[in-house]
């Protein structure tokens, strides 16, 4: 058995006419901050819209190609001041405000590494990010402030804390930064980045373990713009929406990177879900390209579909999703609504880019995510053999062959860990599906015990070790049960210290301490104390066991089981 | 403001809020679509007022436009509290 890993950045065949396209020749520089921003402007576009932003509290601002370079030349001026160094990390832990958008090329044309963090992650999730990350600065805004502050002592390698709305005097090593109010900088000596140099750092859940930090590198440009401009059909006049944070690959990937550069306009509505809002953003901005998610699209389905019957949204031209397979319902009952299909892709963290997918034009087959994207070679193996399967609609594990730009270079501090994913000459996803006789690709789940929420994945060992700091609580199992809008959800399991009883008010209490401490995703949205929980002989808890019973499921073998 | 009214919202401001933001909340700002309560925390705020009201809210009610204010959350759950007081 051979583990082949990633090869360092050497665009060929499709990937490499990619990047001609866009100016870039293997061994020559290459920079996401530039190629987004100045690159579109020497193309004569500088006076296209580039960002369309608006917030739940109607407050708005575009920016044009220009204003993008000029903003995230005065960002990154600000932050080599700060001392920053190429390859150091500096995290954005903001809202979707400008900031985050503009800071994230800023960041790159410094040679930095961006590390985007979700802002609703509560203080242990950030407090693992950053210290795995060794983060040299975090830029955010005055309402998350506290959370960095709470944790700041316990991490020596943060020198800097940025504040983008700042008012009165910082504090001890903080820093306001009104990047409005600040001179622009006309010309910024972008830092000489390669193809193998590192660009962004997306944490990623696993099964064991803290959440694993996935390095990617600048010459991932080709397999961003390309599959930007295939598979969401990015044209001059589009005006595009990604309804991903850019604390997730996909708001990065394609909220930030894929259109800019593209040359597309693309529309950011910082605000939380509600259906008249979202048409209504759709409506105003003739919102062209929609890349949205299964989540997002059942909850508009609840609706029924009258709120979009009552706005004109034939602006509408192509939709896409992404995060969790697409059931075929959505598929159907888009068509219905806005006249075509939301197109299901599929892709990873680790990916980088959409690899399988559905691309304009092609025959859709409701429920598949559709086929390997051209220049892309992927299969399922055989769960022992790791072998691929050949006879459709044999179920195995999703398997890629490494070759394409945007795989990532390595998981920080794990190359274990990322040695463990190649087999055999594949990247294994750690997702099965099936093939059938037409090449189109059937989801069918998760090869580990991570819960899939939403589109976002959620490690269970983080949710276990936050419930044991709970005062009450004696053991815990963290697994994933069915939901009709979020695909899966966390539930947990919970035995109780003596002294302590299961109650209403208990179960409300470790809801809300896990949502504070690390997000409203890892939030169990249902807890069920029991006496015992199933455990090997050797003590391990079989999270399989429970799971298996939560979705109606054969447990398996249970020779490993130990008798009580 | 009635007590219901009040004790929602004060629930929500300690809670969902971050303790630095210094945004004014009412009973008419938008909790869900403004971004203060998400679709996932939804479900601590429903339980919340299962528990406080002795009420049950079927998850179809639960949508995020009956919680997107206080005052619409306090309208939803004065109809389960007046259906359970003629039951």
């Amino acid at each position: 058995m051979t583990t082949t890993a990633a090869q360092p950045g050497t665009w060929t065949g499709t990937w490499l006419e990619a990047a001609r396209e866009i100016g870039l020749e293997p061994g020559g520089p290459v920079n996401i901050g530039w190629h987004c921003s100045d690159r579109i402007c020497r193309m004569g576009l500088g006076a296209k819209r580039a960002l369309l932003w608006e917030d739940a509290e109607g407050r708005s601002r575009t920016l044009t190609f220009d204003d993008l370079r000029l903003l995230t030349n005065t960002f990154a001026a600000f932050v080599r001041g700060l001392g920053v160094g190429p390859g150091e990390r500096v995290c954005l832990f903001l809202d979707r405000v400008p900031e985050l958008y503009i800071g994230f090329l800023g960041i790159l044309k410094t040679g930095a590494v961006a590390q985007p963090l979700f802002s609703a992650f509560g203080e242990d999730s950030l407090h693992v990010r950053l210290q795995d990350a060794e983060t040299a600065a975090i830029v955010t805004q005055r309402k998350h402030l506290g959370k960095v502050r709470r944790i700041r002592e316990k991490l020596p390698h943060l020198r800097r804390i940025v504040v983008v709305d700042g008012a009165g005097a910082p504090g001890p090593g903080e820093v306001h930064l009104d990047l409005f109010g600040a001179a622009p900088v006309q010309e910024f000596a972008v830092h000489p980045t390669t193809a193998d140099s590192p660009s962004v750092l997306h944490y990623t859940s696993g099964t064991t373990g803290q959440p694993k930090g996935a390095q990617h590198v600048h010459g991932s440009l080709p397999a961003q713009y390309l599959t930007s401009k295939r598979v969401l059909d990015l044209r001059p006049e589009d005006v595009y929406w990604c309804n991903a944070d850019p604390g997730w690959v996909t708001g990065t990937s394609y909220g930030i990177i894929g259109p800019w550069v593209n040359g597309a306009t693309q529309a950011v509505l910082d605000s939380g879900f509600n259906t008249d809002r979202w048409y209504d953003f759709v409506a105003k901005h003739r919102i062209t390209v929609w890349y949205s998610a299964p989540t997002a699209i059942r909850l508009l389905m609840r609706e029924g579909g009258e709120a979009a019957r009552r706005r004109d949204l034939s602006c509408l031209r192509h939709l896409c999703s992404v995060g969790e397979p697409l059931n075929a319902e959505a598929v159907v009952w888009s068509e219905r609504i806005f006249g075509r299909p939301f197109l299901d892709t599929y892709w990873q963290t680790e990916t980088g880019c959409i690899v399988i997918t559905n691309l304009p034009g092609m025959k859709v087959k409701p429920g598949s995510m559709g086929k390997a994207f051209p220049g892309i070679e992927a299969t399922v193996l055989d769960m022992n053999s790791l072998r691929p399967l050949d006879r459709p609609g044999a179920v195995g594990l999703i398997a890629l062959r490494p070759g394409w730009p945007s795989l990532i270079r390595t998981y920080r501090n794990k190359p274990d860990a990322y040695a463990s994913k190649f087999r055999n000459g594949w990247y294994l996803t750690g997702d099965r599906s099936s093939i059938d006789e037409d090449g189109y690709f059937w989801f069918v789940g998760r090869d580990d015990d991570v819960i899939n929420t939403g589109g976002h994945l959620v490690g269970p060992f983080e949710i276990e070790s936050a419930l044991l700091e709970h005062p009450a609580v004696a053991e815990s199992a963290a697994v994933s049960k069915p939901d009709p809008v979020n695909m899966e959800v966390v539930k947990v399991f919970v035995t109780l210290k003596p002294g302590y009883e299961p109650s209403d008010d208990l179960e409300l209490e470790i809801m809300n301490r896990i949502r504070r401490k690390l997000s409203p995703l890892a939030m169990p949205q249902e807890i069920q104390f029991v006496d015992s929980l199933p455990k090997t002989r050797s003590g391990k808890i079989m999270r399989r066991v429970l799971r298996a019973k939560e979705w109606n499921e054969p447990v398996g073998d249970l020779s490993s089981l130990m008798n009580d | 403001m009635d007590p219901m009214r009040q004790a929602i919202l004060d629930y929500v401001k300690r809670e969902y809020l971050e303790e630095d933001d210094d945004r004014e909340v009412d009973a008419s700002t938008r909790l869900i679509s403004g971004g203060i309560v998400d679709s996932f925390s939804m479900v601590s705020l429903k339980r919340f007022l299962e528990r406080k009201y002795a009420i049950s809210i079927p998850d179809a009610d639960a949508s995020p436009e009956a919680f997107d204010t206080v005052e619409s959350i306090a309208r939803l759950v004065e109809r389960f509290t007046a259906a359970k007081a003629k039951a």
